[in-house]
């Protein structure tokens, strides 16, 4: 190797040139795996297939606990609302992550940085509508007391 | 030797972010200077788009329904409607189709015809029994005379669910295409590219689905 050798990153570069053959030889085999799968390393099959139990398990103890929370007696009553909300946002995290792929790595901060924006305008459209229409439905006159302005 | 100016730049980019050309520079910069990325990964940025603003659409037919929840026209509401039941088993059959679309990504990987195959059909029969079970729902709620012309909440309710349904059943159309273009075409670059927008379509579409069965079912019970 005619590799600079007064370079302190050179055991690390040598390591990175074998990835990098594993990475090339990657992207002939497993080329399409999600696009938010990290491309610089290759899970084998078994670690694939644990990720999605693993993200099969979560999700179905997550939608468990949303329907067993609607009769019992566990969750305080007024919040059992608030706690279907939590289960249903912590498996659309599930979903993301074990199912989609996406990570926060570099080669992944489209996708992450799309699906904030996409998430903020949910937001806006789904809070925003809620909250300004029932403010309009609090400010109308109900209609009994419209007849008896007119009787 | 050519090997170091390799290694230096993949040293200096351990993502891969910038993989695909050579700048002759050791730095990635981060603005574009290692080229244009892989297509597959330009594919599916540009579907991961697609479907954001399908979710934002969907946002609307949500916010939709949580305004004209207590418009009822005199109707019954979610408590009298709604058989927990049936929507616990298109959650599972919805749920376990996205699993089996993962293990049809990882059959495609590992290109196995035979496993893709056969994922992919267990895939659509579950999507089809979803399809099923929810056209059985709506055909008993218009028999009980709660139609979507009955009020404006069972108006919202049809559009968003009904919007869904209508997803799921493109889906299966889409995933039928791919089981025959798989077999015909074989594993090419770019039915590999079109399978991967497709299972990105199938999990998104059990995501809208989460938000469905629990805000609209499951609290519609609760709440009443």
């Amino acid at each position: 190797m005619s590799m600079d050798p007064t370079s302190p990153d050179r055991p690390r570069l040598q390591a990175d040139s074998s990835r990098e053959e594993a990475f090339d030889a990657g992207s002939r085999v497993g080329e399409d795996r999600i696009p938010g799968a990290p491309s610089h390393e290759l899970p084998s099959l078994g670690a694939e297939l644990r990720r999605y139990v693993l993200g099969l398990v979560l999700s179905v103890v997550l939608t468990a606990a949303a329907f067993l929370s609607v009769g019992t007696h566990l969750i305080y009553g007024p919040g059992i609302v608030m706690a279907i909300v939590v289960f249903g946002l912590a498996q659309v995290g599930i979903h993301l992550v074990f199912f989609l792929h996406l990570t926060t790595a570099p080669d992944n901060a489209n996708n992450a940085l799309a699906l904030a924006f996409g998430f903020l305008i949910v937001c806006l459209i789904v809070f925003g509508s809620i909250w300004i229409m029932f403010h309009m439905n609090h400010n109308m006159i109900p209609a009994g007391q419209l007849m008896d302005m007119q009787g | 030797m050519s090997a170091p100016s390799t290694a230096l730049r993949v040293g200096r980019d351990p993502h891969h972010v910038g993989h695909g050309a050579d700048t002759g520079g050791p730095e990635f910069t981060g603005h574009g200077g290692g080229g244009p990325a892989p297509k597959r990964i330009v594919v599916g940025y540009g579907f991961w788009i697609f479907i954001l603003s399908d979710v934002v659409m969907f946002s609307a037919f949500f916010a939709t329904y949580a305004v004209l929840l207590n418009a009822r026209a005199g109707g019954p509401g979610p408590r009298e409607l709604f058989d927990l039941h049936l929507t616990a088993i298109e959650t599972a059959c919805l749920l376990l189709s996205s699993f089996t679309c993962g293990l049809a990504s990882m059959a495609v990987g590992a290109r196995s015809l035979l496993w893709t195959e056969a994922a992919l059909l267990v895939t659509g029969l579950l999507g089809a029994t979803f399809i099923g079970i929810e056209i059985s729902e709506f055909a008993r709620l218009t028999a009980r005379g709660a139609g979507p012309t009955h009020s404006a909440f069972l108006s919202a309710f049809f559009t968003l669910v009904g919007c869904h349904g209508v997803h799921v059943s493109c889906g299966i159309l889409w995933l039928g295409t791919m089981m025959a273009q798989f077999a015909a075409k074989g594993f090419r670059e770019n039915i590999r590219h079109r399978y991967l927008c497709f299972s990105l379509f199938w999990h998104a579409l059990d995501i809208i689905w989460i938000g469905i069965f629990s805000g609209v079912y499951v609290i519609g019970v609760v709440t009443g």
